[in-house]
């Protein structure tokens, strides 16, 4: 297996949970992959794994080479995340909040440009316990590309985001994986899944039911028929 | 392509100066932890109750606002920022940054630390106002007190930030604010009836109280108080390591 995400044989418990349970699949650089899964299905515990924030029970996996729970500083300044909960300090205001992470790195991406793009300067006084979640989507959004990842995590990005906004999104998303960046996008919507990604993985109960190209994966029929029928399979 | 991490003193200081600008910026952080001791100060400089204790009252009354100016940066305020901060997901977010737990943690100590620094100098010029002078060979030994105080008080915050909910955090580091400015914070602990004076000099309100009063008005170095503020601090910082969650 080759790629900058490996996931190889994960398993991670919670309690008397299984989470993930022995899930494998990779993305390479220059490509966008979606995940796909029912809520519990082991996405987002795949991806924290892959983020540092959880330990592998068992199994590993590995970003640009590395084990991301024993990475360090200039591994974490390769790597875009951008949470769902959005990870934003509720009294702070988006440019304040910005310009302060892009100081943790030596050559962010041009603030005044991911801002303008993201129409952040729309509501660049608003405190985020005030912007909607549209807004605070675009806010982590840009601060997931400040380092110019070459490995970036969106949890649901177009989550609460209008038809244009969430092309502009897309537009954006399309130009990292264009500029080399391996982009994983854990998401609910076919669309998205149809519209972005080179690569669908489908997990259910903690495992892969579907990896391939979009194709590979419909196999003739719509990605939507090929999920209930995989995820519900699963399911009993 | 990519680029890689800002070092380590502008991570730290860039976060520490974020972190002080919002608690500076914040109306009741302003509250608990620079008007309330500033009143405390005048209240107590100015009155004559509760008994501080023997020594020039208002050099007693600006050693206790000192200590409480340490309860209210280093424990009530930092609990509840950080409780919200877990509960909005931005220590998980700030784990995969360069910033990194590390990092964070030594923020939040600069942070504290300066906004201390700026209590300081506020209650300092206040209480001088009001007629504090105290023993010039007591600073030191104040300046250590109020460092391992806000040693202890920080590791016993984030302890409540990293295991109770948000709300609960707030009722929990709210609460502990009023009930500790009578357990040794404002007034000696020997003040205090029977056994209570036993337990509130072994809590660290009641150590912090008692070492600032003790090096501020008399100069004196107090080991034992700094000794029980050092095993708080170990204590707190084990416990916290141990039980510490960075999601909500």
């Amino acid at each position: 297996m080759t790629g900058a995400v490996l996931v190889r044989e994960l398993r991670r418990s919670f309690a008397t949970t299984t989470a993930v349970d022995g899930a494998s699949w990779s993305a390479g650089a220059g490509t966008v992959t979606a995940l796909l899964g029912p809520n519990g299905a082991g996405k987002t515990t795949t991806v924290e794994c892959l983020e540092g924030l959880q330990r592998p029970d068992a199994g590993s996996v590995q970003v640009l080479g590395v084990d991301p729970w024993h990475a360090g500083p200039d591994h974490r300044a390769r790597v875009g995340v951008m949470l769902q909960e959005g990870g934003l300090p509720t009294s702070s205001r988006p440019l304040a909040l910005l310009r302060h992470l892009a100081a943790l790195y030596a050559e962010p991406a041009p603030l005044d440009e991911l801002v303008a793009r993201l129409g952040i300067d729309e509501f660049a006084r608003t405190t985020v316990r005030r912007m909607s979640g549209g807004q605070r989507q675009r806010v982590a959004l840009a601060a997931a590309l400040l380092p110019r990842p070459d490995v970036l995590f969106l949890d649901e990005p177009t989550a609460g985001l209008d038809p244009h906004a969430r092309l502009e999104v897309w537009d954006l998303v399309r130009t990292e994986a264009t500029r080399g960046a391996c982009v994983v996008v854990t998401t609910h919507s076919f669309e998205e899944a149809e519209r972005l990604a080179n690569r669908i993985v489908i997990m259910a109960a903690g495992r892969v039911v579907a990896d391939g190209t979009l194709d590979e994966v419909r196999g003739g029929r719509s990605l939507e028929d090929v999920y209930f029928a995989l995820t519900a399979r699963a399911a009993r | 392509m990519s680029t890689a991490a800002a070092a380590a003193r502008r991570r730290v200081l860039s976060r520490a100066g974020f972190e002080t600008r919002t608690l500076l910026a914040n109306g009741e952080q302003l509250l608990v932890s620079v008007l309330l001791p500033c009143l405390v100060l005048a209240g107590l400089a100015l009155g004559s109750v509760p008994d501080l204790g023997p020594g020039p009252r208002a050099d007693l009354a600006t050693a206790g606002a000192l200590a409480l100016a340490v309860v209210s940066t280093a424990f009530t305020g930092q609990a509840i920022s950080t409780g919200f901060d877990r509960r909005a997901g931005v220590l998980r977010l700030l784990g995969t940054t360069p910033l990194g737990r590390g990092g964070l943690l030594a923020a939040k100590g600069v942070a504290v630390l300066s906004v201390l620094a700026l209590q300081v100098v506020l209650l300092g010029a206040l209480g001088a106002a009001l007629g504090a002078r105290p023993d010039a060979g007591g600073i030191l030994p104040t300046l250590v007190s109020l460092l391992l105080g806000s040693a202890a008080f920080v590791a016993l915050a984030l302890l409540l930030a990293g295991t109770l909910r948000a709300e609960a955090v707030l009722a929990v580091a709210n609460l502990a604010w009023v009930l500790l400015l009578g357990l040794g914070v404002l007034a000696p602990t020997d003040q205090l009836p029977g056994g209570l004076a036993t337990v509130a000099a072994l809590l660290p309100s009641g150590a912090l109280g008692d070492a600032v009063r003790l090096s501020f008005v008399d100069g004196a170095w107090p080991w034992s108080q700094w000794a029980v503020l050092v095993a708080w601090a170990v204590v707190g910082g084990l416990l916290t390591r141990r039980f510490f969650r960075w999601g909500g």
